[in-house]
């Protein structure tokens, strides 16, 4: 081997942190506009897309704070820009004002959360999966959402391409939620050529300015969106509005929008959950885990199948809209779930309801800042088994 | 045969471990052609402080990227030695600034004291490059995981422009130790 660096080898090879990976899948989506305000664990998003954005010609703006980070954003994508910005959870929190007026206004736009330790300030460089509820109800009233959560760099750059091609289709904030072992890992990662990858954008309307409806009920539920500044004029507002997009008090005309706004994402379900699963004949007991925990179980379930354990593996990369199908068939087949998670149980509430009661739910948590060890998982499987 | 190496770098924030472990990660991902990933845990101060960098190469898929069963870990601080022992496995190798570190940790290891600062600071005439001293030490160590080219080409790689040599004479400097020390 020769004794100078080598870029040769391995071309596309890299070494890259989940960070690093956001930003590079957020470029080829197509990411136009970036907001934010720095927070550890996620900073290295902002410092990439700081440097690169503005060599693509895109835009990147250091806000004074999360809010007015949120609420560039809603603006940028209202002209037609896909935008996104990136926070931890203190930030998370003050966002959640601004993620439901994108939720009512159909904004489409990428919350990126790299979960680290809370409540508050918490413990600011740790990773935790503590957000994972407020990521589906942190922002007030009924409201759709998508939430996905990455477990390997390169699933990070994968998800976040699919963040912006569902916030386009779906005309709906989506939440990457990853955590700081995600964020932070670096990883070797083989990235796909950029051409064969799938981008989706949001529908342009058919008709003419004096025609147009933004907030028109169409058969999939999700209204084409104008882009401001090419001379269709709209009123966008976070008053429950008509499909004109002007506030109203009838009731048959708030049933008409809640009703279309809030089955949009149920009814494209199927189209939206991703799933990885590893399942083995006549298994005992599963295990059902996210993120970081994810990497944790797969070995475990790896270690207790060594000991003779039968169990299956399931790993939802869609947390929101919940994988309720998915859940329920498991509880079919095995009589006790494992729910490793680093918060005090919050998906296990999801999985119990979606088990129905056909398979017992075993939780295994940690909000310490140490992530869940494998080990630990196999004694579960093991004393479940 | 598939493997599983477990390093862990520990000090205190600022003595350059994580970059330490990146460029071995790099090394054994990149230049060796292995499977390799680097995580880290450090507290909120930006030098001080509890500070470790993880980095594990298999020849497979890395499923956990987090060191449960040590085999080479690198010491600079007596407090990250206490805290960091625990996790290395039988026979594990530890390295020690022998300086830092005083009081030894108890169990079956292999202890190798080096004074990994002093070497930096009155060889090089740089503190800062103890993290590379410390990565020639250990690719002694490791030779049948990562190749000592390998590490060179990465640390090329990865260091601020214009400070190649010295860092190359750091790593030369480490290795030389290493390979007495291993021996």
């Amino acid at each position: 081997m020769s004794k100078e660096p080598r870029p040769d080898v391995g071309k596309n090879v890299r070494v890259m942190t989940g960070n690093e990976a956001c930003a590079e899948g957020a470029l080829v989506a197509g990411l136009y506009f970036y907001a934010g305000y720095p927070i550890t664990p996620s900073s290295e998003i902002a410092e990439v897309l700081s440097e690169r954005l503005p060599q693509i010609g895109g835009k990147f703006m250091q806000m004074e704070d999360e809010i007015s980070a949120m609420g560039a954003i809603i603006g940028a994508s209202l002209t037609g820009a896909k935008a996104m910005t990136a926070t931890s959870g203190p930030g998370f929190s003050l966002k959640q004002e601004n993620l439901g007026y994108a939720s009512i206004a159909e904004v489409p736009c990428v919350v990126v959360n790299v979960m680290r330790g809370g409540p508050s300030t918490g413990l600011p460089t740790l990773p935790a999966q503590g957000d994972v509820m407020q990521a589906r109800w942190g922002t007030h009233g009924d409201h759709p959402i998508i939430a996905v959560a990455p477990t390997s760099v390169l699933e990070v750059f994968m998800l976040t391409i699919r963040a912006f091609n569902l916030a386009e289709r779906y005309r709906v904030p989506v939440i990457l939620l990853m955590d700081e072992i995600i964020g932070h890992t670096s990883e070797k990662v083989i990235l796909p050529d950029a051409a064969t990858i799938e981008i989706w954008n949001r529908q342009a309307p058919t008709v003419g300015p004096d025609e147009y409806l933004p907030y028109k009920i169409t058969e999939s539920g999700v209204p084409p969106m104008a882009k401001f500044g090419e001379g269709y004029r709209f009123h966008v507002t976070g008053l429950v509005h008509d499909e004109t997009g002007f506030p109203t008090n009838n009731s048959v005309q708030i049933n008409k929008f809640l009703g279309r706004l809030n089955s949009k994402i149920d009814r494209h379900a199927d189209e939206i959950i991703t799933v990885t699963s590893d399942l083995q004949e006549n298994a005992t007991v599963g295990v059902f885990a996210y993120g970081s925990t994810a990497r944790s179980a797969k070995r475990a379930v790896m270690l207790a199948r060594q000991e003779g354990a039968r169990v299956d593996f399931i790993n939802p990369t869609v947390l929101w809209p919940f994988p309720e199908k998915q859940v329920s068939s498991l509880a079919e087949r095995v009589s006790k779930i494992i729910v490793p998670e680093m918060n005090l149980g919050q998906m296990a509430h999801e999985v119990e309801w979606a088990a129905r009661g056909r398979a017992d739910i075993v939780k295994i948590n940690r909000i310490d800042g140490e992530p869940i060890k494998p080990d630990d998982i196999v004694k579960a499987i093991v004393e479940n088994a | 045969m598939s493997f599983r190496y477990e390093i862990r770098l520990s000090g205190e924030g600022g003595q350059g471990l994580v970059l330490a472990g990146k460029v071995l990660a790099e090394a054994a991902a990149i230049y060796d052609d292995k499977n390799a990933t680097q995580s880290q845990s450090y507290g909120p101060e930006a030098r001080g402080g509890a500070s470790r960098s993880e980095v594990i190469i298999s020849d497979e898929d890395i499923d956990y990227p987090k060191a449960t069963n040590i085999d080479l870990l690198l010491a600079f601080t007596q407090e990250s030695c206490n805290r960091y022992s625990k996790d290395v496995r039988n026979d594990g190798i530890i390295i020690i600034d022998e300086n830092a570190v005083t009081k030894l940790p108890e169990g079956s290891f292999r202890i190798y004291a080096v004074p990994i600062i002093d070497v930096a600071r009155d060889k090089i005439g740089r503190v800062m490059v103890a993290n590379i001293v410390a990565l020639g030490i250990i690719a002694s160590f490791i030779k049948n995981v990562v190749s000592e080219e390998a590490i060179e080409a990465a640390i090329l790689s990865r260091v601020p422009k214009g400070t190649e040599q010295l860092n190359l004479n750091a790593f030369q400097v480490g290795l030389e130790l290493g390979k007495k020390i291993a021996a």
